[in-house]
């Protein structure tokens, strides 16, 4: 198999005007990668996804789309959402939202068909007309992922996506995306705190301490390596 | 009713205010803006004060006012824990100077509570036009921006992530609703226009739950307020924004007491 890279992180260090976050970090991740990033709170795990995605100017080093920019297309599943309980749109139409490409207010039959193609491959298809608001916690998360995934990105990002799920609905979300990122050739960045689905799910992994950051493949990860790079 | 030239040109009005008011309130309630609204009535109300004092048409100086401060409020609450502070500081400032605008207008009282609580027969075919055309800028604009205004305003987070340029957006949507005000206090009055501009989005947040048919029902609870209002209005004698927000409070509150009802089975 060959691999191609998608994303380059070369020398990245990201400073907070009153703390460093991290630090000269180089990585190279490959199309088709599952890559989980580990480590404890407040060690810059978003910081690094936001680094990622352009939403933040790093202060060292420089964050590459491989071959270029245009053959890059990222969907995020953010940490934080803010909806509750009175939240009103459907999940079919929250999913929608996130098709901004073509110009008329309404969906085109295509991009109605997209939103139906991935309700039915994240298990949503029966309840697509309830309010986002009235969903469970797991299905709620299906409807971030069905969000990032309507409009078919190459590249994946969870971010401690399935932290609040059970352990069946975490596996059940998992299996998903391991079988698009199998099937489809789907790039994903994976940031949890649990060891046990990293290693059952990932190919690779990246850990950051504040010291600095580990990588390799998925099998060099143990619970004892995370536990004393948590206590430095 | 309809063989007065005024009352037909309330109608018309009353009209063209529920549609934009229907459609705005819904992104105005999707985007917890009802404090904000409010402050822009109140600093329409100055303007309005200001346009007499400077011999202009009320809506006129109402429209200069809501706009550039939309503006500077957009700028300001760009973080939002300074948000309600500054708005309040803001309105404070805005009646304040509208008092003195109108004080020193040297108008009579009546004056000024037309354009504070609104008035019927005030309403021009010329004034009519102007609402029209500044409504169809409003909906024109809307249109384009759509998608993108309805990504941010239902799913922020979202819309950051994908990398829409929000604060733009969010700036664009505050001139749209400074419009809209200007546009709305013609008939309701300046202290009254959040009303249309939140109630009947706030209700059809209940039973509508795609973007579009929350627009749809917003749109049709004020039509059935400001129709019904100015029917009752003259037909009694008593002002047609007490009926309005009369009408949609009570919907309000029967969407409320329905959606209680609905949660306890
Ligand atoms: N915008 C910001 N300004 C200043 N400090 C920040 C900002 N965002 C995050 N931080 C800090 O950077 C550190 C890393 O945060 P974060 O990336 O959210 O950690 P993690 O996701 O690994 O739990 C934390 O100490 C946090 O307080
Ligand atoms: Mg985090």
């Amino acid at each position: 198999m060959t691999t191609t890279p998608i994303l380059k992180l070369d020398n990245l260090g990201v400073t907070f005007p009153n703390h460093p976050v991290f630090k000269d970090l180089n990585l190279t991740i490959n199309h088709g990668d599952f890559l989980s990033i580990v480590g404890k709170n407040g060690v810059g795990k978003t910081t690094l996804m936001r680094t990622i995605l352009h939403q933040l100017r790093p202060t060292h080093g420089q964050v590459t789309y491989l071959p270029d920019p245009n053959h890059v297309k990222i969907g995020y599943v953010p940490q934080f959402r803010n909806i509750d309980a009175d939240y009103p749109l459907t999940i079919e139409d929250f999913v929608g939202l996130n098709l901004t490409g073509w110009k008329w207010p309404w969906l085109s039959r295509t991009e109605r068909q997209a939103v139906r193609e991935i309700l039915k491959e994240t298990g949503l298809e029966a309840i697509a007309k309830r309010p986002i608001g009235q969903a469970s916690g797991g299905e709620r998360q299906k409807a971030y992922l069905a969000q990032a995934l309507v409009e078919a990105p190459n590249l994946l990002i969870l971010d401690e996506s399935t932290a609040s799920l059970d352990p069946v609905t975490k596996t059940d979300l998992l299996d998903l995306v391991q079988e698009l990122n199998q099937c489809l050739d789907l790039t994903v960045l994976f940031v949890t705190h649990d060891i046990p689905m990293a290693r059952k799910y990932s190919t690779e992994y990246l850990m950051l301490t504040p010291r600095g950051a580990e990588q390799g493949p998925i099998a060099g990860l143990t619970q004892n390596k995370v536990w004393e790079g948590e206590n430095v | 009713m309809f063989s007065y030239e005024f009352m037909r040109n309330a109608f018309a009005a009353g009209t063209i205010i529920a549609i934009i008011c229907g459609i705005m309130g819904v992104f105005v309630i999707a985007r917890n803006m009802s404090f904000l609204t409010h402050t822009l009535s109140e600093i329409g109300f100055s303007g309005a004060a200001f346009g007499i004092f400077a011999g202009w048409a009320p809506l006129n100086g109402m429209l200069l006012f809501t706009v550039v401060s939309s503006v500077i409020v957009g700028q300001l609450s760009a973080r939002s824990e300074r948000r309600e502070a500054a708005t309040s500081a803001i309105s404070a400032l805005f009646i304040g100077l509208g008092i003195l605008f109108l004080s020193l207008a040297n108008k009579n009282a009546s004056y000024a509570t037309s354009i504070l609580f609104g008035s019927v027969i005030g309403i021009s075919a010329a004034d009519v036009r102007q609402m029209l055309w500044l409504s169809l800028l409003v909906l024109i604009v809307i249109f384009v921006i759509y998608r993108f205004l309805k990504f941010d305003s239902f799913d922020h987070t979202g819309a950051r992530v994908k990398g829409l340029w929000t604060n733009s957006l969010s700036i664009t949507f505050l001139v749209l609703l400074a419009l809209s005000v200007s546009v709305a206090a013609q008939i309701v009055g300046s202290l009254l226009i959040f009303i249309l501009l939140t109630l009947p989005a706030a209700t059809a947040k209940y039973f509508a739950h795609t973007v579009s048919g929350m627009m749809i029902l917003a749109v049709a609870l004020a039509l059935i307020g400001v129709w019904l209002g100015l029917v009752l209005s003259y037909v009694t004698n008593y002002p047609v924004s007490f009926f309005i927000a009369a009408i949609e409070a009570v919907c309000y509150f029967a969407a409320l007491g329905w959606q209680k009802l609905q949660t306890a089975e």
